[in-house]
């Protein structure tokens, strides 16, 4: 005890721990300094603000618990099945072992991508529903821009910060359940195991920045916020239940004759594929699967021609990545397509008090 | 001093058929309060909206401090401080926290901003409830924030867009003087938008009168009175006259009458009920004073109607068609 006092005054004494105290110290002051007298661009606060005002309000912290829990009730039946899944696949060496980790289920719970393709849309919707209108309503939309600042700030500054914060989130979700994972199956992930989780997380934040953008902009299209995020969740109710029978119908309405040439067959296929790839979550669903599952080789119909020769063995990472690229290109131009709606017509619109 | 700091030329804007301003032409000097009077939808929040560059003219030019709103609406907004009509804060902020938000995007430090928005707190009097949130405000308290929310700026001129809507009188008046005494501290125009014809009255240098979109009359309160009365008389003075001092019938007041008669500017006497009331073309009131006391008649008050702007008011919905317009 008195050895450790001893040790502890020595070093408050000794000439270079106060001088690297004192530098240390000088770091932060002027850190603190700068923090406070250094203005800020107007851009950055509005970001700030925004940022603060998403993780201090409760429906962020919902939705927040919401997907930690499906986040960890994933994980955990992952882990159980990953056992019998260790004892199947013992003997051929399976490259990509942690990934199953992301997609392996018993069926008695959805694996982690499949949740996220299905709560993404939510927090997408809830975090920018009312992102303009609760402004207007509440008066604060016209103090803001009597302000010296261009319109366009505060629509960048809210959707740069529901990313932020998404992105953060998304980020800190799945770095978390690899650890998790990491702990209890103590087997490390390969680069390239690595490289698809951050390719899946990623993608997982383009998917909900797309919602997040149709929300945005349904909230400057309608005046109170409960219309507009009735009308978000009905398009995107629309999109994973009702689109699905629609196509389905379709599909059975004009399904070839059973004597159809193979080319038929293989155009009607393709056809119904393309036709289900107008729903953003076909897109993400098709392009994480390729991703977590290096062994899918194609997301359309293969011919026996081209799958004929082919080695049975998984993807290398590029390979995979350019299979799901159309689908990124189409997730990205949805989102930008939302973002250009929502841009133009904030920028048009007239504000008046109340 | 002279200097005009808003001019407006030839200002118009349309929605569709509707003609929300119509060529208004107006200018504003340096550190003047300006009242901008008119009912409700004549086109005063579309004209301030104009000023600040939040909406575009449909033609005309709109100049503050030199320079041209429509062009160059953010370099206005780092001149001008705008209080809306039922102006807004977020809720779940404290008043001080609101007011450092809007301190930090007119481009101000940490630092700087916590020092003007304390001082500015103090100034309007919410020091005490800086901390509070500012949904637990009063709407008197809201007001009184969003006069420093538009102070934060330091700006030349401050536009007030109906700033006493639904406030108690008392309120009204704290909240009036706050204006007046800032104006007269720092030098600030203000131009304030109002269809409370006596507030404006009470501290408006001058006085524009706005009805569907034209400007019918600008100046002071006494010569807008004068150009539109002047037919008739402009001056009205009323005597209380003490019955009480009056001897059995009539000899002090055919006095009083014919002195009265002798001065040139006084166009009518009449008494009626124990109140003399004199119309003339210019202050009498010494005159008028001092022939009741020498006539040996007991004067128990003495006060000249000014036409106040309710008086204005009507006359001008009476005579013109303008109001139908907008009716």
């Amino acid at each position: 005890m008195k050895k450790s006092h001893n040790a502890a005054g020595r070093l408050t004494t000794s000439a270079w721990a106060a001088k690297a105290g004192n530098t240390i110290n000088g770091f932060f002051a002027r850190l603190n300094h700068r923090h406070t007298h250094r203005a800020v661009h107007p851009f950055w606060v509005i970001v700030q603000k925004e940022i603060s005002d998403h993780v201090r309000s409760w429906r962020f912290n919902v939705l927040l618990f919401l997907i930690l829990l499906t986040c960890f009730g994933s994980l955990y039946t992952s882990i159980t099945n990953l056992v019998d899944e260790l004892a199947k696949s013992s003997k051929e060496d399976d490259p990509f072992f942690f990934l199953k980790l992301f997609t392996l289920s018993d069926g008695s719970l959805p694996p982690f991508h499949v949740f996220i393709g299905f709560l993404g849309p939510l927090l997408g919707i809830g975090l920018g529903f009312d992102a303009i209108n609760s402004e207007h309503n509440s008066g604060t939309l016209s103090r803001i821009m009597a302000q010296p600042i261009h319109r366009d700030y505060l629509i960048n500054a809210k959707f740069v910060a529901a990313l932020a914060v998404i992105g953060v989130m998304f980020f800190a979700l799945g770095l978390l359940v690899m650890g998790f994972g990491l702990f209890i199956i103590g087997i490390p992930p390969t680069a390239e195991e690595f490289l698809r989780i951050i390719f899946f997380l990623l993608l997982s934040v383009l998917y909900v920045a797309f919602w997040l953008n149709l929300a945005v902009f349904l909230s400057i299209r309608f005046r109170q916020a409960a219309t507009s995020a009735l009308t978000a969740i009905a398009i995107w109710l629309f999109f994973t239940i009702f689109y699905q029978l629609i196509v389905n119908m379709v599909a059975r309405a004009m399904a070839p004759p059973d004597m159809a040439s193979q080319e038929q067959l293989l155009g009607y296929q393709q056809f119904i594929v393309n036709l289900m790839r107008v729903v953003p979550s076909q897109l993400y669903n098709d392009a994480t699967t390729t991703l977590l599952v290096p062994s899918v080789r194609s997301l359309g119909p293969l011919t026996m021609q081209q799958a004929y020769g082919a080695i049975p063995s998984p993807l290398p990472l590029g390979q995979s990545l350019l299979i799901v690229w159309p689908q990124l290109t189409g997730l990205i131009a949805a989102t930008v397509v939302c973002f250009a709606l929502s841009y133009v017509s904030f920028m048009r619109k007239e504000i008046r008090s109340r | 001093m002279d200097k005009s700091i808003i001019e407006l030329k030839g200002l118009t804007k349309r929605y569709g058929n509707f003609t929300a301003v119509d060529s208004l032409d107006l200018s504003i000097r340096k550190g003047e309060i300006f009242g901008l009077l008119g009912p409700n939808g004549a086109g005063k929040s579309t004209t301030i909206l104009m000023m600040l560059g939040l909406s575009e003219p449909t033609s005309g030019a709109v100049h503050v401090c030199g320079i041209d709103a429509t062009v160059n609406p953010i370099e206005v907004k780092r001149q001008v401080g705008y209080l809306p009509d039922d102006v807004g804060f977020y809720e779940h902020l404290s008043g001080r926290e609101n007011l450092l938000y809007t301190a930090r995007l007119n481009r101000l430090s940490l630092h700087e901003a916590s020092a003007r928005v304390d001082r500015l707190l103090q100034r309007v009097g919410l020091q005490q409830a800086a901390g509070k949130k500012v949904g637990k405000y009063s709407r008197g308290m809201r007001q009184r924030l969003g006069l420093a929310d538009v102070l934060v700026k330091n700006p030349q001129v401050i536009i007030l867009d109906e700033p006493t809507l639904g406030i108690d009188p008392i309120g009204v008046r704290e909240f009036l003087e706050l204006i007046v005494a800032l104006s007269r501290e720092e030098q600030i125009t203000v131009l304030l938008s109002s269809h409370h014809l006596h507030q404006v009255q009470q501290v408006c240098d001058r006085v524009g009168i706005f009805v569907a979109g034209k400007l019918l009359a600008e100046g002071n309160v006494r010569e807008l009175s004068r150009t539109l009365f002047s037919a008739n008389e402009p001056y009205i003075i009323e005597v209380g006259i003490d019955t009480e001092t009056l001897d059995g019938k009539g000899a002090q007041l055919a006095a009083v009458r014919s002195a009265l008669a002798g001065l040139s500017q006084v166009v009518s006497a009449t008494i009626h009920g124990g109140i003399l009331r004199v119309g003339s073309e210019a202050d009498l009131r010494t005159e008028v004073a001092r022939i009741v006391v020498d006539s040996g008649v007991g004067l128990t008050s003495l006060t000249m109607k000014e036409y106040g702007l309710d008086d204005i008011y009507t006359q001008y919905f009476e005579g013109g068609e303008a109001y139908e317009k907008i009716a």
